[in-house]
């Protein structure tokens, strides 16, 4: 399995980040929460390996993976 | 509507024992005739061991109480000469409905189970399973076995020594003393026995109350599980409605923090909530209502000296997965060939020290597997709940959430991982039947592997040689010669040998495995006889 990839690897990063801003306007907080947790849980999903996944959470926590 | 639960199954008859100038002393004696108690009971006096069960009630459990038992418990039932009997009487089911607030987000069936006697699990109140064992007490009592039950006999002291146990007993008719070689405290959560010797009792208690509600319906509910998450009748909580026999349904209803028991229990209080549930219309009768709040603890060691804890007195689970009564079940068949064979002399004492270690294991791994599904039915924090409603959100549209979906995950037998009585796996076989597993059914024609591998040593030879029988140090093991031809569904080739060509098994009387390797050896096997009887 591959190894978390820390480095750029977006196909189209600014288009991206516009798009993930995007979904949330017109949402209240509660409903933007509800979205971040249903796309962390497909994006999961998708990704699928518990190593990079584990590596995950301690990148998301700010610790070396 | 017939309540066995309030017909004295074993009154109160006066003993011998009572009139004897001196404490008689027996070989073992049993507290508590629940499941486990009887079970345990059962299997030793089916190995001709003399056994007293002793009970402070003369009754089956009031209540439904354990509702749900798994297959490994109804093959441990067919061992003790019951199994059948729970079949036919209780509720088959293998589907189930997931609902988040106010719609059905998915529905599931087990796996079809193919290739066992036994199906995954039936639905059957414990007062059933109570009185069916009693019933096996009693055939075994009229062949003559020596076992018997005395009803109201309720232990008020214990004096434990090196090679017996005293007991001061309180019956209707004024107190008597007797002793046994050994004793095995069946005798529930609040276990009297580990507050007699001080024992400890550690873990983690929830606060959540649940109401139980046992309700009498005509009702064309299907046999399914049905479960709740934040529904409209029970906003921020969960419920469950569950089928038994006899048209009684069991339903789960989480009130939360902070309630008030008794005032929640008052059938003007309880029938309303599951008027909301059911719908206005239904037109049912409250059998039972009962609420608790539940812990998961254990004891440290479940062997003292001569005591022995099995079930809710050594360990306590939440309800959530039904591993209560089950694992109760599963900590009996580990105990009984161990201490048959240490009475006899044909293993050492230490053997039940593996006891301890083995149902610890299976203990740890049950409160491990129920506090994961407590936290995603009670989340304990905001982001708690917000990840688990993401995942019900998700659940009824994409398939992957739905495994993330945790409202129990059912008993399934502890496979002794770091076991000492296990030899070194040395076969390259299938991970369900590597050494410490509860070795899985499988089909022989019309008939079924596990009865051929009950209460014995077995060496199991599929499509290899071995001599019929093999004694190492007074335990003897006895061939049982399989060939893959013999189950033409290849259930016993999938779960037995895999890749491999052929395989030699040394299966324990509890039908875990012990040793497995590809050809026989006979010192591997000899070995192996002494590890697995707490020799090595």
């Amino acid at each position: 399995m591959t190894d978390l990839i820390l480095t750029p690897n977006l196909e189209n990063a600014d288009g991206f980040y516009a798009d993930l801003t995007a979904a949330h306007d017109g949402l209240n907080k509660a409903e933007s929460d509800a979205l971040n947790a249903r796309l962390v849980l497909v994006l999961a999903n998708h990704i699928g390996a518990a190593k990079v996944l584990s590596n995950a959470l301690k990148a998301a926590k700010l610790q070396d993976t | 509507m017939n309540k066995i639960f309030e017909i004295p199954l074993y009154a109160y008859q006066r003993s011998p024992d009572q009139d004897a100038a001196s404490s008689v002393r027996h070989k073992v004696i049993v507290i508590g005739a629940g499941p486990v108690g009887l079970a345990a009971a059962i299997d030793l006096a089916q190995q001709g061991v003399q056994v007293v069960v002793l009970d402070d009630n003369d009754k089956v459990s009031f209540g439904s109480r354990a509702i749900c038992f798994s297959q490994r418990s109804l093959e441990i039932a067919d061992r003790l000469g019951a199994g059948r009997k729970l079949v036919e009487k209780g509720v088959l089911w293998d589907a189930g409905k997931v609902f988040f607030d106010n719609r059905q987000v998915y529905e599931f069936h087990l796996q079809p189970d193919t290739g066992y006697a036994n199906p995954a699990f039936i639905n059957l109140q414990q007062y059933y399973v109570e009185k069916m064992l009693v019933e096996r007490v009693r055939e075994l009592q009229a062949e003559g076995a020596p076992i018997e039950i005395r009803g109201q006999n309720r232990v008020e002291a214990i004096g434990t020594h090196d090679d017996h146990v005293k007991l001061e007993i309180e019956t209707p008719e004024g107190p008597y003393n007797i002793e046994a070689d050994w004793l095995i405290a069946c005798d529930g959560a609040n276990s009297p026995t580990r507050r007699m010797l001080g024992l400890d009792f550690e873990g983690r208690i929830f606060e959540d109350n649940f109401l139980i509600a046992d309700v009498v319906m005509r009702a064309d509910f299907p046999s399914e599980r049905w479960f709740w998450f934040d529904p409209p009748f029970n906003r921020g909580q969960s419920a469950l409605l569950h089928k038994q026999p006899d048209n009684v349904w069991r339903i789960d209803l989480q009130l939360g923090k902070d309630i008030d028991p008794e005032h929640e229990k008052l059938p003007e209080n309880v029938i309303p909530r599951l008027k909301a549930m059911l719908g206005e219309d239904v037109d049912f009768a409250l059998e039972w209502v009962s609420i608790y709040t539940f812990q998961c603890r254990r004891m440290e060691r479940f062997r003292h000296g001569r005591v022995l804890f099995a079930g809710d007195s050594a360990h306590q689970v939440s309800p959530f997965g039904a591993r209560g009564a089950n694992s109760g079940l599963q900590d009996a068949d580990n105990l009984c060939w161990k201490l048959k064979l240490v009475m006899d002399g044909d293993a050492p004492d230490l053997l039940l020290d593996s006891y301890s270690r083995e149902r610890v294991e299976a203990a740890d791994e049950n409160i491990r597997m129920s506090t994961l599904s407590t936290e995603f039915i009670t989340p304990k924090s905001d982001m708690s709940r917000l990840l688990r409603d993401a995942v019900l959100d998700l659940s009824e549209h994409y398939p992957f959430a739905r495994p993330l979906v945790n409202s129990g995950r059912l008993s399934t037998p502890c496979a002794y991982s770091g076991s000492s009585l296990s030899s070194a796996d040395a076969l390259n076989g299938p991970e369900v039947t590597r050494p410490g597993s509860a070795c899985p059914d499988a089909p022989l024609g019309d008939e079924f592997l596990l009865p051929q591998l009950a209460g014995k040593f077995t060496l199991l030879t599929i499509d290899a040689d071995a001599p019929d029988s093999i004694e190492e140090g007074g335990v003897q093991a006895t061939r049982l010669a399989l060939s893959v031809k013999d189950d033409l569904t290849l259930e016993l080739k999938r779960r037995y040998l895999g890749d491999a060509t052929g395989a030699v098994y040394l299966i324990r009387p509890d039908q875990h495995v012990a040793a497995r390797r590809d050809t026989f050896e006979e010192n591997a096997f000899r070995q192996a006889i002494r590890r697995a009887t707490g020799k090595e």
